[in-house]
C-alpha cells in the first residue's frame, strides 16, 4: 500500500495529477446532487462506449462496396460476441440522440444557456450536430438496403443546395454515384474526423462548464455538496440505466418474437433493386415526413423540397443557436421554452404520423416483409455457400427463392396467381385468367386437376380458353367414373414425373402406387394417352406432354415456348414464349422454374 | 475542502463509504461490458484453425515437369475461405517440383523455414537461396551451408502422381523458426 502511495506521489510531483483529480471530484454542486444533472455525464459515458465499441468494430470492418456488408455480416453472425458489440454500438447511438434532447431540454429549462455560458451553449449545439452527423454516416456503413437507399435520399437532397449542390454531393459521396469511395469517405468521417471534433468540443464543453460552474435549479433544495460521491453515484446509476436500456433493445427482438440478437442487418445493398421500405433512422423520420407536408408543396411548388429540407431546418437551427441572445429579452426565456416545446412537439407529431402512414401502406408492409425474408435468406446462403468475391448481393441475384417471386410478379402475375397473390404477397388488379401455380406439379395439384369441381375454377382452367375444352369435359364426365384408388394412382404417378425436391421421399415410398398409376394412365379406361404423350413417343399427341410433367426441364420448356408442339402447340391460349420471344433470358427462366418447383 | 464539504452534507462515514463503493462497482460494470464485448470479437481469430492442413492439390502434370532434375516453381491454387469470402481457385502458396530421370517428383514448399521468405532456385549455383538472410539449400532441400540461419531444411511435401500424369501435392505450411517441422 505504501509503495502505491509513493508511486502516486512520484507521479503527482511530475504531472500534478492529484490536483486534477481533486478538482474534478470536488467540484461544487450548488444545492446538492440532483438527478436532473446527470445528462451531461450519461452523454460522455455513451460517447466513451461508442469509442470503445467503435474501435473494436473498426478492426473487423472493411469499407468497400463488396466487403462492407460482408464484413458486418461476419461480425454479426460469425465472430464471438459480434452481435453484442454491434448491438451496443447501434443502440447506444440511438440512446445518445435521446440523451442529447434531454440534455438540451434541461439546459433550456434551467436557463443554463444564458450569459456567461453562451459559448458553452454553442459548443453543446455543435456537439448535437456532430452526433447527428455520426448517426447519418454510421447508418450507411453496413451497406444494407435500408442504409443504402435512405442515405441516398439524404445525399440527393444535398444536391438541391443552391449554387454548389451537385458538386457538394459529388464530393460527399466520392464520385458521381455510390461506390467504394462513398464508403471510405463516410467511414473516415465516422471513425476519424467527426469523433475527433467531438472529443475536442467535449474537452472545451467540460472546461467551460467547470469554469462557470453548474447552473443550479432554483430554488436550491439542499445545501451545496461536492461532486464526489453523491452526484457521481447518481451519474453512474444513470449510466447503468442507459446501458440496461441498450442491452434490453439488443435482446428484445429475440425475447419477443424470435428475431436476431443485436442490431438489425438488412439484405446487402443492390443498386438494381430499389427498396421502397427505405426509411431514415427513427430520429430523422420527422424531417423525412416534413418533406411530405402538403402546405409546403402547395406554397412553394417545386421549391418545396429546398424550403423544407434546407431553408426551414436552417432557420430553426439558427433560432436555437440564437437562444442565448433571445434570452436577454424580457420574455426571451419564455420564448425559448416555447420554441423548444414547439420543435419537440412538431417533431414528435411528424414522427408519429410517419410511422402511422407506413403501417397503413400495404406496399410498405410487403416491402418490409420482403426485406426481412431477403436478409434471412442471404445469411442462410452466406453460411452454407460462403460469399463470392463479387459480394453477397450475387448470392441473392442467383437465388430462386428470392428472384422467383420477383420474376413471377413482373412476368406472370397479370394472368397467373401464386397462392392468390402476385408472388410477392400483393394483390393484383387484373382478374385472374390462368392457373394459380402454387404447388405446380405436386400431388395436390394433380388431385385438384382431376376434381370436376375445381378443374374449371379460376385457379385452374376457369379463366382460359380451355374452360370448356376437352380436358374439362373429360374430367367432369369420364373421370367421375374413376375409383378413389385410381385417382390416387394417377395423382401419385403424375406428380412423380415432376421429381419435386419435396416429394423425393414420398416417391420412393410409393413406388408401387406410382407404377400402378403409370400403367393405368396408358390404359383404355383412363384414356390419358388419347391426347397426351406419356413416356412413349407419340406423333399424334395434341395435348401437352405428360412425360416429365412439372420437372425442371419441362417447366423451362413451357416457359420458353408454350407454342412448341410438345406443349400447347397452335392451341396455346395467350401465354408468351418467354425465351423465343426474347422476353426473359435463360437464367431468369431457370430461376422461375426452380422457384415454382420449390428448389432452394 | 473534502471535510468542509462534508460538514454541510448529512453523510455519515459508513454511508459515504457505501456510496463510494457503489460508484466504483457500477463504474466498473459499465466500462467492462462494452470493453468485454469488443475483446471477445478481437480474440475471435484465436479459435480459427488453419485451412491448409494437408489438402491434396493438383499442381502440375508430368508433361510440364521435365526429368532433368532442375526444380521448377508452381503456384498452388485451392479453394480458400478468407473470413466471409469463399473462393474456388485462389493462390494459397507455391511449391518447387523436381524430377530426375525415371524418378518420382519431389515437392518442397517455397517458404524458407527461417523467417518465411520465398526461396529462389539459383541456376548458376545449383541451389536454393533465400533472398532475406542468405540461407541456402541443396537440391534435395537440405541445408548446405554451415552458417545458414535456417533451423531446418526446406519443408518437403508429400507427392502423388495419379490420373495419368497429374502431380498432386499435399500442400501444407509449417511454423518458421523451429528445428522441427510443425504444421502451422
Amino acid at each position: 500500500m505504501k509503495k502505491v502511495a509513493a508511486l502516486y506521489d512520484w507521479l503527482d510531483s511530475r504531472t500534478g495529477c492529484k490536483k486534477l483529480l481533486h478538482e474534478s471530484l470536488y467540484e461544487n454542486v450548488p444545492g446538492g446532487s440532483r438527478w436532473r444533472y446527470v445528462w451531461g455525464s450519461t452523454l460522455t459515458f455513451a460517447f466513451m462506449v461508442q469509442v470503445i465499441t467503435g474501435i473494436f468494430l473498426w478492426m473487423a470492418y472493411a469499407p468497400s462496396s463488396q466487403t462492407a456488408w460482408e464484413s458486418v455480416y461476419y461480425i454479426q453472425h460469425e465472430m464471438w460476441g459480434g452481435w453484442l458489440l454491434r448491438g451496443i454500438h447501434h443502440f447506444t447511438a440511438q440512446a445518445m440522440t435521446v440523451l442529447l434532447v434531454l440534455h438540451l431540454m434541461q439546459v433550456v429549462v434551467d436557463g443554463a444557456y444564458k450569459a456567461p455560458r453562451e459559448i458553452n451553449f454553442f459548443f453543446g449545439m455543435l456537439l448535437l450536430l456532430l452526433v447527428l452527423g455520426l448517426s447519418l454516416t454510421g447508418y450507411l456503413l453496413p451497406w444494407d438496403q435500408k442504409g443504402y437507399w435512405a442515405t441516398k435520399v439524404a445525399t440527393n437532397i444535398m444536391a438541391i443546395t443552391p449554387f454548389v449542390g451537385p458538386e457538394l454531393q459529388k464530393i460527399v459521396i466520392g464520385g458521381t454515384d455510390y461506390g467504394h469511395h462513398t464508403l471510405t469517405r463516410f467511414f473516415a468521417l465516422h471513425a476519424g474526423v467527426l469523433p475527433g471534433l467531438v472529443i475536442l468540443l467535449i474537452v472545451g464543453h467540460v472546461y467551460l462548464f467547470r469554469k462557470h460552474g453548474l447552473t443550479a435549479a432554483q430554488p436550491k433544495a439542499k445545501p451545496d455538496c461536492a461532486f464526489w460521491p453523491d452526484q457521481v453515484l447518481k451519474d453512474v446509476v444513470a449510466c447503468l440505466a442507459v446501458l440496461a436500456a441498450v442491452i434490453f433493445f439488443i435482446v428484445q427482438r429475440r425475447l419477443f418474437g424470435g428475431g436476431d440478437l443485436g442490431a438489425p442487418l438488412g439484405a446487402p445493398a443492390d443498386p438494381s433493386e430499389s427498396f421502397s421500405a427505405a426509411r431514415p433512422e427513427w430520429y430523422f423520420l420527422f424531417l423525412f415526413q416534413f418533406l411530405k407536408v402538403e402546405w409546403l408543396i402547395k406554397l412553394f411548388g417545386h421549391q418545396g423540397e429546398l424550403v423544407g429540407a434546407i431553408i426551414i431546418p436552417s432557420v430553426v437551427l439558427g433560432l436555437l443557436f440564437a437562444m442565448p441572445f433571445i434570452g436577454k429579452w424580457k420574455l426571451g426565456h419564455r420564448f425559448n421554452l416555447g420554441l423548444l416545446g414547439i420543435i419537440l412537439i412538431s417533431a414528435t407529431l411528424l414522427t408519429v404520423q410517419a410511422v402511422r402512414e407506413d403501417l397503413h401502406k400495404p406496399e410498405y408492409l410487403a416491402s418490409v416483409k420482403q426485406a426481412e425474408q431477403e436478409s434471412k435468406r442471404v445469411v442462410e446462403l452466406a453460411r452454407t455457400r460462403g460469399i463470392p468475391i463479387t459480394g453477397a448481393v450475387e448470392l441473392l441475384r442467383t437465388d430462386p427463392v428470392i428472384q422467383g417471386p420477383k420474376l413471377f410478379a413482373k412476368n406472370c402475375a397479370s394472368c397467373h396467381r401464386y397462392e392468390g397473390h402476385n408472388g410477392l404477397g400483393l394483390a393484383v388488379n387484373d382478374a385472374q385468367s390462368a392457373p394459380d401455380l402454387k404447388g405446380f406439379g405436386s400431388r395436390e395439384w394433380a388431385a385438384a386437376f382431376l376434381d370436376p369441381k375445381r378443374i374449371a375454377s379460376s385457379n385452374f382452367f376457369g379463366g382460359t380458353k380451355f374452360a370448356d375444352g376437352k380436358m374439362v369435359r373429360f374430367v367432369r364426365k369420364d373421370a367421375t367414373n374413376f375409383t378413389p384408388e385410381q385417382v390416387q394412382q394417377i395423382t401419385a404417378a403424375l406428380a412423380a414425373e415432376a421429381q419435386l425436391p419435396a416429394l423425393v421421399e414420398a416417391d420412393k415410398r410409393d413406388a408401387v402406387l406410382i407404377d400402378a398409376g403409370r400403367t393405368f394412365m396408358t390404359s383404355d379406361t383412363a384414356r390419358c394417352t388419347e391426347c397426351h404423350q406419356f413416356r412413349k413417343k407419340d406423333e399424334d399427341a395434341t395435348a401437352p406432354d405428360l412425360t416429365g410433367y412439372g420437372s425442371r426441364e419441362w417447366l423451362i420448356g413451357i416457359i420458353s415456348n408454350p407454342k412448341h408442339e410438345r406443349f400447347y402447340g397452335k392451341r396455346n391460349d395467350r401465354m408468351p414464349a418467354f425465351s423465343d420471344d426474347k422476353i426473359l433470358d435463360a437464367r431468369s427462366i431457370e430461376l422461375l422454374a426452380d422457384w415454382l418447383r420449390g428448389q432452394p | 475542502m473534502e471535510n468542509s464539504q462534508c460538514e454541510h452534507c448529512p453523510c455519515p462515514d459508513r454511508r459515504g463509504f457505501l456510496k463510494k463503493l457503489a460508484c466504483h462497482v457500477i463504474g466498473g460494470i459499465i466500462t467492462l461490458v462494452p470493453f468485454a464485448a469488443g475483446l471477445a470479437v478481437w480474440l475471435d481469430p484465436a479459435r480459427r484453425k488453419s485451412q491448409t492442413g494437408g489438402q491434396l492439390v493438383r499442381v502440375a502434370t508430368l508433361n510440364a515437369l521435365p526429368d532433368d532434375g532442375v526444380p521448377r516453381k508452381f503456384a498452388v491454387l485451392a479453394s480458400r475461405v478468407d473470413a466471409w469470402n469463399k473462393s474456388p481457385e485462389t493462390a494459397v502458396g507455391a511449391v518447387y517440383l523436381r524430377r530426375e530421370k525415371g524418378g518420382q517428383p519431389r515437392a518442397f514448399n517455397v517458404v524458407c523455414p527461417h523467417a518465411g521468405c520465398f526461396v529462389d532456385f539459383m541456376d548458376a549455383r545449383n541451389c536454393y537461396l533465400c533472398p532475406c538472410h542468405n540461407s541456402t539449400f541443396a537440391l534435395d532441400g537440405k541445408i548446405n551451408d554451415a552458417k545458414s540461419p535456417s533451423p531446418r531444411g526446406l519443408d518437403e511435401l508429400q507427392v502423388e502422381v495419379k490420373n495419368d500424369g497429374e502431380v498432386w501435392v499435399k500442400f501444407q505450411n509449417f511454423r518458421a523458426g523451429t528445428t522441427e517441422k510443425i504444421p502451422a
